[in-house]
């Protein structure tokens, strides 16, 4: 593919670019869905082209394209360049971009089995079998189960001399289960809900799931939701488990930590943040257990967000975002480095495919387990009253990341150190530095999930990217519960 | 831009290279360029041409499908490979249909409904903007914040567009369409106003127009105060009023009431809203954009789907009604029949209604006379981040952003801090005082419909951020 890549290059630096880099790229997906007792949907998908992002005149320019035949090729970079020379007519000043040494480098997901390996056949056994155990309860009104196999190939190459192929491949599985029954419809999802878990590897993930094991007791939960009480409406001591906090993670650090929304340039969609860039090491984000760090590489697991080089051809870095409870890191690209005064990129621009322009994008923004050896039951029997919740439901933050809403599919009440009880649509609210300064114990390793999270939308034409969340169970001291419910 | 004529062959060579009893062929795709803008100058500024085709291959009661970008033959070999290996290791599914001839698609075969003619969608002024085009649209925006020293964020966007359906028993339909898009944020330093807009034809929109209202609104909302929670009269723009209603249209869905996972189960034929909401589902209507055939190629039926408050029927996909009449809950749901808004199969969501249009109440009210005749309420420009937090009573949470203003004494008094809304969808249309008349609207959290802007009482906002 080099010689694609050379010949938009080429046309590029031609026409005047003082930088380009060009991204070809071939996706493959399999999905695969099952809806009580048959198959949903069956879907194979190939998808290749190629792009190129340009600065000229001191702007931006970036075209697409299907088509690898020359004249294609050469006619986009030209097109990148004449739509640089047009964004130069409502510029303030020249894009300029951290320096960054040319890698040439060859990069894969390490995996045991590929997925697209293993029979449709197997799958949906597999997928059935699910669906089986959940309808075996009575009271299940529909069985939803999912695979799903991505792989992704990419050459980079850009006018500065990089030259990187990175293959990465990802698997993800889940199902839910719902009990409708007389104004009420309740839902239980394993082993997360909104498709289930996802992570960097094969198809041996689906055998670390336990699927079918636990198939039978998420259906229990979900017809028993209809006989439990209310949650109730206060301020509590709250457990969330590894899963919600993962999300809670994504939505009150993972973006507000994205130096391009701090910076405004997406104000109109997906909104700033409240991180401007005076709390820099300044500000307090959390309590002293709250250690946050984002982090691309392979060894801090298979996450969504683990990659060997970003898409503008920089490495895959550890940044330190909460050290402490002290906000000390953005997720920055080379166009962004230098407004927080770094003189490298952070290495996070990453985009959904060959058409899409690369972004700033959460990598794998994962809470550090704690170091006392503590398991969940154990946190359990050290709280006195609470309301552990388990699994998302629903969430909503405002544009600049404060006010934030979550509601779980399930709840429990926490007396004396026991699960007294099970509550029903749980919810649970705050303000983003409020919370995390309530967190006053955090589970250690053992108890520890590098969840994914594969439908992270931003951008204008939005983008959906899978972002990695390393959580383990945690508690937070006096957070408003149930007001999702009170007056509605 | 892939023509009818390409299209017909790419079909005629997928016909050729499958053994399947019956084969599908989808395509769609065109050009899209977007403009982006933030802090006042261009950032981001893409375009693309891509074209996906998709094979279904049917072998009896077994169906698949696979996609591809590439159109040569060995590209259109290996997505019928991909689709036969697909669909020929599926269980049986007995709800499979043949795949529907030209005469049944178009309504001439079984005396369905009658089909809606739909306007040409297709404006050559729109499928020729340039780069430098929405660079001067963006120059003009960017003029408008300057002089009211505020900082502009948004985007210019423009697109050319293909949908186009081909089967084995002769279905032949195509679609073209252009669109236009200006969304545009205005920011001062503790408030923001926000206007949106698109057409098929970009001579509708008035990008300075769009941006003169954003600006207005973020100087208006300026030093916004803390009002405390609670329920409140609300005036909706027709983008939050959007923003809000969308979350129920996939309930509107035969599978969704096979599935009873829709908040309509058993309420099908109750008054469930208030008189004035009267809902139309209407692809043909003059403010409606898409296509005029759903995923099987069937053309979209118009279609009350609720008349005065009382929830009259749902949508179907062809295998959909053939199921629910079969159903236990057949004499319960109304009219069934497939009405042309299926999903390309194999899917498990089955339909649902995307051309939404309101119908216009008796005595429309312009939001300035909503304020004018409010007390005590507030006026909300747009809505965020949405998310259903019970189903069954539609309970959705969301943010108020970007232009939420205190009226009091019929006058608008000023910004307040966004807050946070916990409200039933459901009680929010029995609660409507009044209504606009409907536009075409665009926000972020729905897909565009004919709205009104609305007045609701008792609106529940239950917590307020801090800004």
């Amino acid at each position: 593919m080099k010689h694609v890549a050379n010949w938009a290059l080429n046309a590029a630096s031609a026409r005047g670019a003082s930088y380009a880099d060009t991204r070809i790229v071939a996706q493959r997906s399999r999905a695969l869905t099952t809806k009580n007792g048959k198959v949903g949907s069956a879907l194979d998908s190939e998808s290749v082209g190629m792009s190129v992002r340009v600065i000229a005149d001191g702007a931006w320019g970036f075209a697409a394209s299907a088509e690898l035949g020359r004249g294609a090729v050469e006619a986009t970079a030209a097109e990148a360049v004449a739509i640089a020379r047009a964004s130069a007519r409502v510029k303030r000043e020249d894009i300029r971009l951290a320096p960054e040494k040319a890698a040439v480098a060859e990069w894969s997901t390490p995996y045991k089995i590929d997925p697209f390996s293993v029979s449709v056949e197997q799958n949906i056994e597999l997928l059935l079998k699910i669906d089986a155990e959940l309808r075996s309860v009575s009271g299940i009104t529909l069985a939803e189960a999912n695979l799903n196999f991505n792989r992704e190939q990419q050459w980079f190459v850009s006018s500065e001399g990089a030259d990187i192929h990175q293959t990465k491949l990802s698997t993800g599985a889940g199902y839910a289960a719902y009990a409708f029954a007389g104004n009420e419809i309740q839902k239980r999802s394993y082993p997360n809900s909104f498709g289930g878990q996802w992570q960097s590897k094969g198809y041996e993930l689906i055998d670390e799931l336990k699927l079918v094991e636990n198939a039978r007791r998420i259906a229990q939960e979900a017809v028993a939701l209809h006989q439990a009480d209310q949650c109730p409406e206060g301020k509590f001591d709250l457990i969330l488990d590894s899963s919600q906090l993962g999300l809670q993670i994504h939505e009150s650090v993972g973006h507000p930590i994205e130096l391009d929304r701090v910076l405004g340039m997406e104000a109109n969609f997906a909104g700033t943040s409240f991180l401007t860039l005076d709390k820099l090491r300044t500000l307090r984000y959390g309590s002293g257990l709250v250690n946050v760090v984002a982090d691309a590489r392979q060894e801090h697991g298979p996450g969504l967000g683990t990659f060997g080089y970003d898409d503008e051809g920089v490495a895959a870095q550890c940044t330190p975002i909460i050290t402490k409870g002290l906000f000390t890191g953005y997720l920055s690209s080379r166009e962004t480095a230098h407004t927080i005064g770094e003189n490298r990129s952070g290495g996070t621009l990453r985009a959904e495919g060959w058409n899409r322009l690369p972004m700033i994008r959460m990598t794998n923004i994962s809470l550090l387990p704690g170091e006392k050896p503590l398991s969940l039951e154990q946190l359990i029997a050290s709280t006195d009253h609470a309301i552990l919740m388990q699994t998302n439901r629903s969430w909503s933050i405002d544009d600049k990341r404060y006010n934030f809403q979550f509601g779980c599919e399930i709840g429990w009440e926490i007396k004396g150190g026991k699960r007294v009880r099970m509550v029903k649509n749980p919810s649970y609210s705050g303000i983003t530095t409020e919370f995390w300064n309530s967190l006053d114990a955090l589970c250690s390793r053992d108890e520890w999930t590098l969840w994914g999270t594969p439908n992270c939308g931003k951008g204008q034409p939005q983008q959906v990217m899978g972002t990695g969340h390393g959580a383990a169970a945690s508690r937070f001291r006096g957070i408003k519960v149930g007001s999702a419910f009170k007056g509605a | 831009m892939l023509t009818k004529e390409q299209a017909g062959d790419i079909f005629d060579r997928i016909r050729k290279f499958t053994s399947a009893d019956g084969v599908e062929v989808s395509i769609s795709g065109g050009r899209f360029a977007l403009t982006r803008f933030a802090n006042n100058t261009i950032h981001q500024n893409v375009a693309e041409e891509n074209h996906i085709v998709s094979a279904r291959t049917a072998f009896g009661s077994k169906t698949a499908r696979a996609f591809t970008n590439k159109f040569d033959d060995e590209s259109l070999r290996q997505v019928v490979r991909s689709a036969e290996s697909l669909a020929k290791v599926q269980h049986p599914d007995p709800d499979l249909l043949p795949m529907p001839c030209s005469d049944e698609a178009s309504g001439r075969a079984g005396g369905g409904m009658r089909s809606p003619q739909v306007p040409s969608r297709h404006f050559q002024q729109t499928a020729a903007i340039t780069p430098e085009f929405r660079a001067d649209g963006v120059g003009k925006i960017v003029g408008v914040a300057d002089r009211h020293k505020l900082t502009t964020a948004g985007i210019f966007s423009s697109a050319e567009s293909v949908e186009g359906i081909f089967n084995s028993r002769g279905l032949s339909n195509w679609h073209t369409q252009t669109s236009a898009e200006v969304s545009i944020t205005m920011l001062a330093a503790d408030s923001s106003g926000w206007q949106k807009a698109n057409s098929p034809d970009v001579a509708n929109l008035d990008p300075l127009m769009l941006a003169e209202v954003a600006a207005k609104k973020a100087v208006d909302s300026a030093h916004p105060r803390e009002i405390p929670a609670g329920k409140y009269t609300v005036i909706l723009e027709p983008a939050a009023v959007l923003d809000i209603v969308g979350f129920m249209f996939w309930d509107y869905a035969g599978m969704a009431i096979l599935d009873q996972r829709s908040f309509l189960a058993g309420r099908i034929g109750t008054k469930l809203f208030g008189d004035n909401i009267t809902i139309w589902d209407d692809v043909a209507h003059p403010l409606q954009t898409g296509c005029p055939f759903d995923g099987e190629g069937m053309r979209r039926q118009r279609v009350a789907l609720v008349e005065n408050g009382i929830v009259k029927r749902v949508v179907y996909a062809r295998a959909t009604a053939e199921r629910m009449k079969r159903s236990e809950y057949k004499d319960k749901v109304g009219p069934i029949e497939a009405t042309g808004h299926g999903f390309s199969l194999p899917n498990e969501m089955g339909e649902m209604p995307q051309n939404i249009v309101f119908a216009p109440p008796g005595d429309p009210q312009t939001v300035a006379q909503m304020i004018a005749s409010t007390e005590r309420g507030v006026l909300v420009t747009r809505l965020w981040y949405i998310r259903e937090v019970e189903p069954f009573e539609k309970i959705l949470t969301g943010m108020t952003r970007d232009g939420t203003f205190y009226v009091e004494n019929g006058r608008v008094q000023g910004g307040v801090r966004n807050f946070r809304l916990n409200e039933s969808l459901i009680q929010m249309l029995s609660n409507v005082e009044a209504m606009s008349v409907p536009a075409r609207s665009c926000g972020e959290e729905s897909f565009d419909m004919v709205v009104p802007a609305m007045k609701v009482k008792n609106f529940n906002f239950t917590e307020v951020t801090k800004f």
